[in-house]
């Protein structure tokens, strides 16, 4: 594939991932947490890819998620959050892989920290009246989310993207 | 173990890309939040709008099989837009309603008029809820399947056959967000409906069915009396909320040690968490509003 289409694939797969998360989970949300799509995309870009292409990945899906309707400000939160993610994941390539236990703890982590980032970021921009009650019951939910369908969502994603993006085995 | 293979680690180069990311995203924040720059942030949303917006509306069209399991009133798409239109037309009776009920009680005071041209150079154009910000960004905002296109822009009001539910905080050519009035920046001028006495709501940013707002009095000697209905106090066109618009009903007020006046909470007549065809109020073509 040349580079053209992998961007095209791409950006097809995480308008479609930020469509769903904004268009549909609202069907199953929990006080109006759904589970974060982008987010298990980008731990298993972190796990399963070479680190340049992880963190641009999760860049791009963060920006999508700050610029969908109806995303208020500020632009670059979740941008900012998803890179994070994907650094921390990468770290955790090895451990994941062995074992599912792993995966999951990696997912429950990078969770908490994306959604804590992005909190933080609300809370320092003047989102006022947000309480650091509500704000750790939403965090807490969302990790709850994301654990949830990791199980899923994450080996699919971790053969998937490998598939698509780098046909060419990654540098052992 | 991890640790000690250094190998893995990133190279220079990737170092410096993670780091002009990070850069990226800090200086897209710092732009949108700076008041002179926010406008470009925003022309990027409003751009980003015009490939997500059709997508949601997608994605929403292809969940409505499930929706309409628990809607199983409504049995095939031509019922659906026959609820779309019916329910636009009960809002805006209901509107006009309650909007009686409240002229009644003031009629000796105002005599209508500039209210009356008010209400009838208005209309409301039916849409529907395509996605809901989810509750991790910490926003109350949906987006609608309709915009610039359809004659949506910044400010206007939003209904739905309830009460009021927000205003249009950004629009693209077909899509539009709506920052709901359960939101935590949402301030909306009410007026009591028994005694006209005027105050600001402010949400709570609970998005489930505890979103409650609190309506603080200007004039600190008011005390709102339980199940008063509070209506949007507008401001002749100047403002986003046009005047006489149903929100709340007075649930619980009480009174803050330390602070003169009462507070009030206000249960909103809308259900935010089950949000599907709302109404746009628009200018009726050749009114001046």
């Amino acid at each position: 594939m040349s580079s053209g289409v992998r961007a095209g694939v791409l950006a097809i797969l995480l308008i479609a991932l930020v469509s769903v998360q904004y268009a549909a989970l609202d069907l199953i949300a929990v006080h109006g947490v759904v589970p974060n799509l982008v987010l298990l995309l980008t731990v298993a870009a972190g796990l399963s890819m070479d680190l340049p292409v992880a963190v641009v990945l999760a860049f791009c899906g963060g920006l999508l998620m700050d610029l969908a309707p109806p995303a208020m400000h500020p632009v670059g939160g979740w941008a900012l959050a998803m890179v994070i993610v994907a650094l921390l994941a990468a770290r955790q390539r090895d451990d994941a892989a062995d074992s599912p236990i792993q995966g999951l703890l990696t997912v429950a982590a990078c969770s908490f920290v994306a959604t804590s980032v992005y909190a933080f970021i609300a809370l320092v921009s003047g989102a006022p009246g947000l309480g650091v009650g509500q704000v750790l019951g939403v965090i807490l939910i969302a990790v709850l989310w994301d654990v949830a369908l990791a199980p899923w969502l994450l080996p699919s994603f971790t053969k998937l993207l490998p598939k698509l993006l780098q046909p060419e085995p990654i540098r052992r | 173990m991890a640790r000690l293979r250094f190998g893995r680690r990133p190279h220079f180069h990737s170092r410096r890309l993670v780091g002009a990311l990070l850069s990226v995203a800090v200086l897209l924040i710092g732009l949108s939040l700076i008041p002179a720059t926010s406008s470009w942030t925003s022309a990027l949303r409003d751009g980003a709008g015009t490939v997500l917006g059709p997508a949601e509306a997608l994605v929403h069209a292809a969940t409505q099989p499930v929706r309409k399991l628990s809607e199983y009133t409504e049995s095939n798409s031509q019922l659906r837009d026959d609820v779309a239109r019916l329910s636009s037309q009960n809002a805006q009776l209901q509107r006009e309603a309650d909007q009686a009920d409240l002229d009644r009680a003031r009629l000796v005071e105002f005599e209508g008029l500039n209210k009356m041209t008010n209400q009838t150079g208005l209309r409301l154009i039916p849409a529907r809820v395509v996605a809901m910000g989810p509750v991790q960004s910490f926003s109350r905002t949906v987006s609608l399947d309709i915009g610039s296109r359809q004659g949506i822009g910044k400010d206007m009001t939003v209904v739905n056959k309830d009460g009021l539910v927000g205003r249009v905080i950004a629009v693209s050519d077909s899509s539009s967000t709506v920052l709901l009035i359960v939101d935590t920046n949402s301030v909306v001028g009410g007026r009591l409906g028994s005694n006209n006495e005027i105050g600001f709501l402010r949400g709570r940013g609970s998005f489930n069915d505890s979103g409650r707002l609190d309506l603080d009095m200007l004039d600190d000697s008011v005390t709102p009396s339980i199940d008063d209905l509070v209506v949007t106090w507008g401001s002749n066109g100047k403002g986003p909320y046009v005047a006489g618009v149903p929100i709340g009903k007075v649930e619980s007020v009480y009174a803050t040690p330390g602070q003169l006046g009462k507070h009030a909470v206000i249960k909103p007549l809308a259900d935010f968490s089950a949000l599907d065809v709302v109404g746009v109020v628009v200018p009726k073509a050749g009114s001046v509003r």
